[in-house]
């Protein structure tokens, strides 16, 4: 199933590759456990002429450790689970290099990148419809904002996913690690233009990146 | 209930002989009622079943015209000469999804097998407030009618998916849905009060007419874990419809609980509806999970390993359904912080659920296993049930979520459980009950034809989803070639799809069984008709199958070697079905005998068909718990649980 995974290019998305790949083996393990269990069980104990079933109402030993060891597991599990949450979403980042705000709208995401005073709501931002344009290897730090119904601002390769909550401003961080062109589909029902609300991120090389702000500012102011 | 009250009662219920409408339509007799649960339930699986076949061709074929659907106007808003348009497409996810929940998986397993199995198991000759019972009932109906009627109004139905996410759901603006969606929230809270009334009677049924000797842990798992759902349903139902009613006030009265233009919080609806929502699976899945302990200890005929573990799992789980509805919202916008602790909590509910699992496989251990149709279903139950849990750690996990979240993923796992928990409980438990339902035995051979496909094309719809997900395809997307990254995908959504039609299809035999036993049809041409209906759906799954294997998903026309090779294995595995049911089919309809599977419950001690009051003039004591199967020292494998028990295993059973 690993193989489905689209690359990952973020340095977050590496934390969550890492919990699902460790959900993938603790998953599968038991799975295949159980399923041979009964198997065994199905093929050894069908009906047979004369033989008669054990009477027995159970063990407590077993239902203690089959209580007990997958409490243990899962206590594991959850300690893994929120140190990287907390990370992932608790830890704010202070000073993002890139900062940019993204608005969910009825169907595009309206991209707004500060001018080089870089403050939003100023005369120098610049807006565009459905392309998110950042570097790469800097820490992308997206101001998430709904226009009007809810949102699900995802980018697959990065991992990450957040929903727009009009009335809201969400924070949603990220360092994508290598130059292309991805896809920002939105992952929540949004009305009938959902299916193809779909913007793109286009990670520019550092040169690149500071090409295209270029143009893009000269292109804005003429 | 004391025995002298309870002969006086028996007495009077011989002369309660009423006419048709007293009898068939505005009964008060709980076995009637439950039947009437069923048969709305089934009917609205047909409705509910079609919605998804139309959206999956959509998925696998897009844009192109639904077959058996082009005779459609093109003048029609949502299919105009057969073609799915995006808004008629959000419907039928939603409507599929709120059918399935609210009107097929609660009216059987709540509805038909409450009703049906308290007072037969606990010895009680009816429930405790018939009236409620039959307003519970005609309510329900009222619910299916409004819920229907929106598929007829100005703008179509609901189109906000089965979860109504405000503000989509509660501004019509947004979806164009006017009148559609008003209705969808008024039937939800229509349907909330007729599982109240059913919460309400069958908590009130089991704590007082519990009858002689049926203490609490003699009382069988199945009608346990009933009473734990009617808990459930008598705390959560209110919520939903409240959250319904603020909805209606939102698109009706314009107050604005949940618009944000206007000051409202669209997380409110949210909190209100998973809230609600995370008991709500719960009571889907408990039936299923007391159905499937029921038939493993007839089965294996040996007593269910860990009765009380059992038990308390399932109180476990109830309480813990309470506090674990953020995980369906860690992307919300919630505070993470609260993430934190709802991600806790999800996960030490998988606890409960493991304890269950192995009591189950403990079950199996050392038993004598009879592989019955039922029993077919509650072992495909149990695995089935494994894994829809395990691939709920993966979104328990909150980080993981951040990925899977709204993706296929999620579809797979809910499905897993839904269907391959609740509904193959459902069905294993119909063909169980059957006999003292209708007084006849489902046929077992047709009954195997319907479980093998069911069971196989389950599989391959739902468990290629997982992968899906895992590639990042998003749930509720109209056409998935609108997307780059999803086009290598496209042959599973091509597979999953021809599995859908197939396991469609696979439910013909299960109508012709249902339809010839309850109406006793066994004439030789029906019989033909059955068997050879029956081997078509099998030879033409196979011949597209061959096709599909030679010429990959993507390919329409199969090449003349594959037809050829198609038509062999469709014409082998025809006949080889035919024959099989031919020699293996028994006559449909037969009267069944009182107790056909040699169970202990009390359902089995009334006569069949049970009458009035279910019992005859005095009601059954109970002397022993309801799973002493193979008891040393009996003749039998089985003894009612009127019998009395030799004292030194009495203690035992508990």
């Amino acid at each position: 199933m690993m193989s489905w995974l689209p690359e990952n290019i973020s340095i977050e998305g590496e934390e969550i590759d890492f919990l699902f790949y460790i959900s993938y083996y603790l998953t599968v393990v038991v799975f295949i456990g159980v399923a041979v269990v009964m198997a065994y069980f199905i093929i050894k104990y069908r009906a047979k002429p004369g033989v008669k079933a054990k009477y027995t109402h159970g063990n407590n030993t077993l239902e203690i450790l089959w209580t007990v060891i997958p409490t243990f597991i899962l206590l594991v599990f959850i300690l893994m689970t929120q140190t990287s949450w907390a990370k992932l979403k608790l830890a704010i980042p202070q000073n993002p290099p890139v900062r940019v705000e993204v608005t969910g709208k009825q169907f595009n995401w309206i991209v707004r990148y500060p001018g080089d005073d870089g403050k939003f709501g100023t005369k120098d931002d610049l807006v565009l419809d459905n392309q998110l344009n950042v570097p790469v290897n800097k820490q992308v730090f997206i101001a998430l904002k709904g226009a009007d119904v809810i949102h699900s601002f995802f980018i697959p390769q990065t991992r990450m996913k957040q929903d727009v909550v009009p009335g809201r401003t969400i924070p949603l961080w990220f360092t994508p690690t290598k130059v292309g062109k991805y896809e920002i589909p939105c992952a929540e029902l949004c009305g009938f233009g959902h299916s193809g609300m779909n913007g793109e991120m286009i990670v520019h090389s550092e040169a690149d990146y500071a090409k295209w702000r270029k143009k893009a500012w000269e292109e804005k102011d003429k | 209930m004391s025995e002298t009250t309870a002969d006086a009662h028996g007495a009077h219920d011989h002369h309660h002989e009423g006419g048709f409408w007293s009898t068939y339509v505005f009964s008060l007799d709980h076995k009637m009622i439950a039947r009437q649960f069923l048969w709305l339930g089934l009917i609205m699986m047909v409705v509910g079943g079609i919605l998804a076949l139309i959206f999956r061709w959509q998925l696998a074929w897009p844009e192109t015209q639904v077959w058996g659907f082009e005779w459609i106007s093109d003048e029609s808003e949502g299919m105009p000469e057969g073609y799915v348009t995006p808004n008629f497409y959000n419907m039928a996810v939603t409507m599929h999804a709120t059918i399935m929940v609210f009107l097929v998986v609660m009216p059987i397993l709540v509805g038909c097998f409450g009703n049906f199995l308290i007072p037969l198991m606990i010895g009680a000759r009816d429930m405790a407030f018939p009236l409620l019972n039959m307003l519970s009932f005609w309510v329900a109906v009222l619910g299916a009618v409004i819920m229907t009627a929106g598929f007829f109004v100005e703008g179509g139905h609901a189109a906000s998916g089965w979860t109504g996410y405000a503000p989509l759901s509660t501004v019509p603006e947004y979806t164009g849905v006017f009148m559609g969606q008003t209705l969808w929230a008024l039937s939800l809270f229509v349907l909330s009060f007729s599982s109240l009334m059913g919460s309400i009677n069958y908590i009130t049924t089991l704590i007082n007419m519990r009858t002689e000797g049926m203490t609490w842990f003699r009382v069988p798992l199945v009608v346990w874990s009933l009473f734990v759902t009617a808990i459930l349903g008598l705390l959560a139902l209110p919520i939903l419809g409240s959250a319904g009613a603020m909805m209606i006030f939102d698109r009706v009265f314009e107050t604005n609980f949940f618009n944000p233009a206007k000051g409202g919080e669209p997380l409110l609806w949210q909190h209100l509806f998973w809230y609600f929502g995370h008991p709500e699976v719960y009571i889907l899945i408990l039936p299923g999970m007391g159905i499937a302990s029921e038939l493993l200890p007839v089965f294996c005929r040996k007593p269910i390993f860990g009765y009380r573990a059992m038990v308390y799992a399932m109180l476990a789980i109830a309480f813990l359904s309470w506090i674990v509805w953020g995980h369906h919202m860690f992307q919300s916008g919630m505070n993470p912080a609260l993430g934190s602790a709802f991600m806790m909590t999800t996960l030490v509910i998988a606890i409960p659920s493991a304890i269950k699992t192995f009591n189950w496989l403990g079950t199996l251990w050392g038993g004598s296993i009879r592989f019955t149709v039922p029993m077919l279903h509650a072992l495909a139950f149990v695995i089935l049930f494994v894994i829809g849990g395990l691939s709920g750690i993966f979104m328990a996990s909150n980080v993981v979520d951040i990925y899977i979240h709204d993706t296929y993923f999620i579809v797979a796992h809910f499905h897993y459980v839904i269907f391959g928990g609740s509904v193959f409980a459902l069905f294993g438990g119909i063909q169980y009950w059957f006999p003292k339902m209708f007084g006849r035995a489902m046929d077992e051979a047709l009954g195997k034809v319907h479980f093998w496909l069911t069971f196989i094309f389950f599989n391959m719809v739902f468990f290629p989803m997982h992968i899906l997900g895992v590639g990042g395809h998003m749930r509720r997307i109209y056409n998935p070639m609108q997307y780059e990254f999803l086009q290598g995908m496209q042959p599973i959504n091509v597979m999953i799809t021809l599995s859908a039609l197939a396991l469609g299809l696979s439910q013909i035999p299960f109508v012709f069984n249902f339809f010839a036993t309850v109406f006793r049809w066994n004439a030789k041409w029906f019989r033909v008709l059955t068997q050879a209906v029956s081997a078509l759906v099998v030879g033409f799954i196979g011949y597209k199958s061959v096709a599909v294997m030679f010429e990959g998903m993507m390919e329409p026309e199969p090449s003349t070697g594959a037809r050829i090779a198609g038509t062999i294995v469709a014409i082998a595995l025809a006949v080889w079905i035919y024959r099989y049911l031919e020699k293996n089919m028994a006559p449909l309809g037969a009267d069944a005998p009182q107790n056909p599977w040699d169970a202990n419950t009390l359902e089995w001690v009334a006569p069949t068909p049970a009458p009035h009051g279910n019992f005859g003039p005095t009601l059954p004591v109970v002397r022993r718990g309801p799973y002493e199967y193979s008891v040393p020292g009996e003749e039998a494998d089985w003894a009612p649980q009127t019998e009395t028990i030799d004292p030194k295993y009495a203690e035992a059973g508990h």
